[in-house]
């Protein structure tokens, strides 16, 4: 069992929360012109690291904040969270 | 090469089976090969078995990290199958049945094909609908497919929970009676045994550490046992297709997670073929030996650990336990897991890359074990004849950006969420 802590509610089972993929991939500006080439990397291209790997999850049980993740995808060690907003770095 | 046989074996039983030639050397690598394997595991090995033998391509390297069967293809639940309803997987995997069907002749090594069929069950009326829609594609395909009705499915599996209190009664299912299981271990062992004898080189415990490209073209691959160079070099690694692209600084419509199994400790023969739920992410099967072979869903966020967690364990067997109440009763040998490389439409990528003479076999999702005669078949053409069969002439790379999707099971991106 992962125990994430949700920087609103503190430290939590994985059961309560749902995934949400990679935290990096930035969706292309809205009223812009977004080449094709732009879409197919939001939508189907990830970088998927072994190691860390900052990631979207939600609160589902809980809060039902989307909050961020830095997680290690070999070890599945959790270094950070943080709010939405905010950066990991 | 030695033959197997009764009569080997009881020649050999005459010395305690002290005598048997080893099934596959231990080379070391040479400094250039005409094509290099990147993995050895079910795909990659059959691979190279079809290279050397469809092709006549024998100076052939297999570099693997750990060792043979001991990735995925040591670690599914060996369910062999071809009930897709799109024509491009149907015909894909349907040829693929033609290879398995001959495997154990062809490979001289028994892989305990077993075609006892697999029912998908249906819990509504829509579900009905829907599995008579892919059956009909199905047969249109040339495939075996056949609608269960409630009465017919307790026939076949009167252990399931047919009373009236179900959250998800049985209405039904689509049956495929030519589909089945093998024995995992032995498709590895008998491809790398065949492709070793034709003169394959299968080096073992040899990481690949970088690869030597120069102008758009690949020369070689550098690896933990000095370089290596290569005219052709095919990526068959399956949930470590990431790490790989991110050398050659190739981005995929890849991600990379952890999927479990399990089985039970083995009991007298009582189910007979593969039974999936359909109203939650499970199936079950029985292995020879007894055990109840049991999977589902992935733990949902990516992972390179080959190992899960048990919530998603107890999610699965929930549903297992939904369908078959006796499995509360048994007790849980082992799990295990094992990274699966999730491509973003559910279906496979078999294609030559924007770089010469390099070529990716990946995407392979829940199901990879039950094409491996076929993906190394058409991989091997594609490799050897520079341009992709008709076979996996729609798994193509830049699918994704042309919009010709394989989305077989409608999940989208999320392929995970199922």
């Amino acid at each position: 069992m992962l125990y994430i802590k949700c920087p609103y509610c503190g430290l939590r089972a994985q059961k309560e929360f749902s995934y949400g993929g990679d935290a990096t991939v930035k969706r292309p500006n809205i009223n812009e012109e977004v080449s094709s080439e732009d879409w197919d990397n939001f939508v189907y291209m990830r970088k998927s690291p072994r190691g860390k790997h900052i990631e979207l999850w939600q609160h589902i049980a809980g809060c039902r904040q989307w909050i961020k993740v830095q997680r290690d995808t070999a070890t599945h060690e959790i270094f950070q969270t943080a709010k939405v907003t905010e950066e990991i770095r | 090469m030695q033959k197997y046989s009764v009569f080997s074996l009881i020649k050999n039983a005459f010395s305690n089976h002290q005598n048997w030639e080893v099934a596959w050397k231990d080379p070391t690598p040479k400094r250039e090969y005409d094509v290099v394997i990147i993995g050895g595991g079910g795909h990659g090995l059959a691979t190279a078995y079809y290279l050397a033998k469809e092709h006549n391509i024998r100076n052939v390297a297999i570099i693997e990290k750990g060792w043979i069967g001991g990735g995925n293809v040591g670690r599914n639940t060996t369910i062999i199958r071809s009930n897709f309803m799109y024509d491009a997987n149907a015909r894909f995997n349907e040829f693929g049945m033609d290879l398995w069907r001959n495997l154990s002749q062809e490979l001289n090594f028994n892989v305990m094909f077993s075609p006892r069929g697999i029912i998908n069950l249906a819990h509504s009326d829509a579900q009905m609908n829907a599995y008579a829609r892919r059956g009909n594609s199905m047969r249109l395909n040339g495939i075996d497919a056949k609608l269960l009705d409630r009465d017919e499915v307790k026939k076949l599996i009167p252990m399931a929970d047919f009373s009236d209190e179900v959250r998800f009664p049985i209405f039904g299912g689509l049956m495929q009676p030519s589909a089945g299981t093998a024995r995992h271990d032995a498709v590895a062992w008998g491809y790398a045994r065949q492709a070793d004898d034709m003169g394959v080189d299968i080096i073992q415990h040899c990481e690949v550490t970088g690869f030597d490209v120069v102008n758009g073209k690949i020369k070689g691959i550098r690896t933990s046992r000095g370089d290596i160079k290569a005219k052709k070099v095919g990526l068959c690694v399956a949930g470590s297709t990431n790490i790989l692209a991110e050398k050659l600084n190739m981005t995929l419509p890849i991600e990379t997670h952890v999927l479990q199994a399990c089985v039970s400790e083995p009991v007298k023969p009582l189910l007979d073929g593969v039974v999936t739920f359909g109203a939650g992410h499970f199936y079950i099967s029985q292995s020879d030996k007894g055990e109840m072979v049991m999977g589902g869903d992935l733990d949902g966020y990516n992972s390179y650990a080959q190992r899960g967690n048990l919530p998603t364990i107890q999610h699965v067997l929930t549903g297992g336990l939904a369908l078959f109440p006796f499995l509360s009763r048994l007790k849980m040998l082992r799990t295990w897991g094992g990274i699966m490389d999730m491509s973003m439409d559910g279906s496979p990528i078999i294609d030559k890359t924007h770089i010469e003479g390099l070529y990716l076999n990946c995407g392979w999702c829940y199901g990879g074990f039950k094409s491996t005669p076929v993906s190394g078949w058409t991989f091997a053409h594609t490799i050897a004849q520079d341009q992709v069969h008709e076979l996996n002439s729609e798994l193509r790379l830049n699918r994704f950006s042309t919009g010709h999707l394989l989305d077989e099971k409608g999940l989208g991106t999320k392929t995970w969420i199922g």
